[in-house]
């Protein structure tokens, strides 16, 4: 894991070829953070995979959190992982809501990770975050006529409807 | 003049054949659309989330340690690594450090865990294709390894061992002698398996040089645990990365060389071998003292002291019904499970329940690589994949 001064380097460097990517550092639990822009995403995972002295080639898990009522509302979690080195970085996009009917969107890394594939599809099933450019971006585990994104905080939970109505059309 | 019944055209027709949800070589609920070209597999799409139950959901309305019993079935044949990962994940969290003793039964758990596992993936593999007697003999370890759980812990699935700061309860007497019964005989008995396995020639035919992905093609897809290691690759987040106390035992991670079937059955196997050492390891090394944390705050007192101390009844029920609150803070920890890097992220926001528990679970990540390794084999080596890839459906799905 970069220590603080490497994390601020790495900062730095990003921000060189693309002003206005990173938006913070941190470290949470010992895991350094890079806070991004999203319009910026797929720049800055290039970076960390290709840069040499980077190589962060693995991504270990792509998933995404709703921070209600904090603003912006969702970020998209990126852990990344140099094997060689035995690293651990963390990329968090932080993306707004758009409110309404609209659905907050961010570009897809399948080309650069193709095991985001299935997580991506993962995080849109649950968080209605779109990944463009995502080669099949339906939904996974939910059905596929499944209303609404159930991990969102402001999902009201219980009061599902009933699925198998045999009795009720029968006998209710 | 009448068209020919059969054109040219029918005889190299691709079909689309739907298998599952309930195929019985699909190891779970697992639907798989799979074009086919006579008897080669041409394409292939898992459709899963047949057993979706929503539990990272359910998790949000619990307070931190009623979620254990939910993370615990997910992936329901290794349950004491899904309970390692939320309650290691949670006290990083709250910074609470759990004491020697603990540890040392966690691993040994665990590594019972592991070794039940892949006795049920072993023994449904073999099965699958079919060598019948191998599941009787795989289960009836594996019912050895139920006795322990249920002699330590009550239970012989699902058994609420770990908790945060620790273990629930320390090991019965008369376990020990138990156990060290079962690590006398486990290597023998794996040595029997082999020696079933590795001159069969239907076995052997069936499983050499069949499923092979690359070690690269894996590393894309982000394919963790026996498969990647059977590519060659030497990665275990055991060894990697410091948690427990793996550190102070003396283990080895077997790898493959060529990635086919046949180095995903040989890594497995050698696999149960090196957990039974690591098993024994930590009995030698056993060390006396408490086996869960003292902070009160997070620990539940124990029993006793409940009808002599007021202040430990105060704390026994905050913890009971509110539970304890967590500082706002995230967490990703991740673990070996029996299938590759299990990975616990928690998000919490400072009340008593988490905000966002989410598993990286090993058997959802490593189904992407499934259609590399069927894709133009015949569909007879498509199942001894599915049944060499080892997916749990319940992790899958969660």
């Amino acid at each position: 894991m970069p220590d603080a001064p490497g994390l601020e380097l790495i900062r730095g460097e990003i921000e060189a070829a693309h002003p206005g990517a990173v938006l913070d550092t941190g470290f949470a639990q010992d895991r350094a953070v890079l806070s991004i822009d999203p319009a910026h995403l797929i720049a800055v995972l290039t970076w960390l995979r290709e840069a040499p002295g980077q190589e962060y080639k693995f991504l270990s898990s792509l998933h995404a959190a709703d921070y209600l009522p904090a603003s912006p509302r969702f970020a998209v979690h990126y852990e990344l992982l140099n094997r060689d080195r035995v690293e651990r970085i963390r990329v968090k996009a932080l993306l707004d809501d758009p409110g309404e009917d609209t659905l907050p969107e961010l570009d897809s890394c399948v080309s650069l990770f193709p095991t985001a594939n299935f997580q991506e599809r993962e995080v849109f099933d649950f968080f209605g975050i779109v990944f463009n450019g995502h080669p099949e971006l339906t939904r996974i585990l939910l059905p596929d006529d499944y209303v609404g994104w159930p991990q969102r905080r402001d999902f009201p939970v219980g009061g599902e409807p009933v699925t198998f109505t045999y009795n009720e059309k029968n006998y209710g | 003049m009448a068209e020919p019944l059969l054109s040219e055209d029918r005889t190299s027709e691709v079909m689309t054949v739907n298998m599952g949800p309930h195929h019985p070589a699909t190891h779970g609920v697992l639907r798989l659309v799979v074009d086919l070209e006579g008897e080669v597999v041409r394409d292939l799409k898992p459709v899963i989330g047949y057993v979706h139950t929503g539990i990272e959901k359910s998790c949000e309305d619990k307070s931190y340690w009623k979620v254990i019993p939910f993370v615990e079935r997910m992936d329901y044949v290794s349950y004491f690594f899904q309970m390692e990962a939320f309650c290691g994940a949670v006290e990083r969290l709250i910074e609470l450090e759990i004491p020697e003793r603990a540890k040392h039964l966690r691993v040994i758990f665990l590594e019972l865990n592991r070794i039940h596992s892949h006795l049920v993936w072993l023994g449904t593999t073999a099965l699958d294709l079919g060598a019948i007697s191998m599941l009787w003999y795989c289960f009836r370890d594996r019912d050895r390894i139920l006795d322990l759980f249920e002699m330590a812990t009550g239970q012989r699935m699902h058994t609420r061992y770990f908790q945060v700061g620790g273990v629930i309860e320390d090991i019965p007497r008369g376990f020990e002698a138990k156990l060290r019964e079962f690590i006398r005989d486990m290597p023998v008995r794996v040595e029997q398996y082999q020696a079933l396995l590795d001159r069969n020639e239907v076995f052997l035919s069936r499983t050499k040089n069949t499923g092979i992905v690359s070690r690269e093609r894996l590393l894309e897809l982000g394919v963790t645990g026996p498969l990647l290691r059977a590519a060659g690759e030497p990665w275990d987040l055991r060894k990697a990365f410091d948690y427990l106390s793996y550190p102070e035992f003396d283990f080895k991670i077997p790898v493959g060389t060529v990635g086919d079937n046949y180095d995903r059955y040989r890594v497995r196997v050698a696999e149960m071998v090196e957990s039974v050492r690591i098993i024994e390891q930590a009995l030698d090394g056993l060390p006396e003292g408490p086996y869960i944390a003292d902070d009160r705050k997070y620990v539940l007192p124990p029993r006793s002291e409940l009808s002599t101390s007021m202040e430990s009844l105060i704390h026994h029920f905050k913890l009971v019904t509110e539970g304890y609150r967590v500082p706002p803070s995230e967490i990703y920890y991740a673990i070996e499970s029996p299938r590759g890097e299990l990975g616990c992220f928690v998000l919490a926001d400072g009340s008593a329940k988490p905000a966002r528990v989410h598993f990286r679970d090993a058997s959802f990540v490593n189904l992407q690589a499934f259609r590399d390794m069927a894709v133009d084999s015949y569909i007879a080596d498509m199942i001894c994949s599915l049944g060499m890839l080892d997916p749990i459906l319940g992790g899958v799905d969660r």
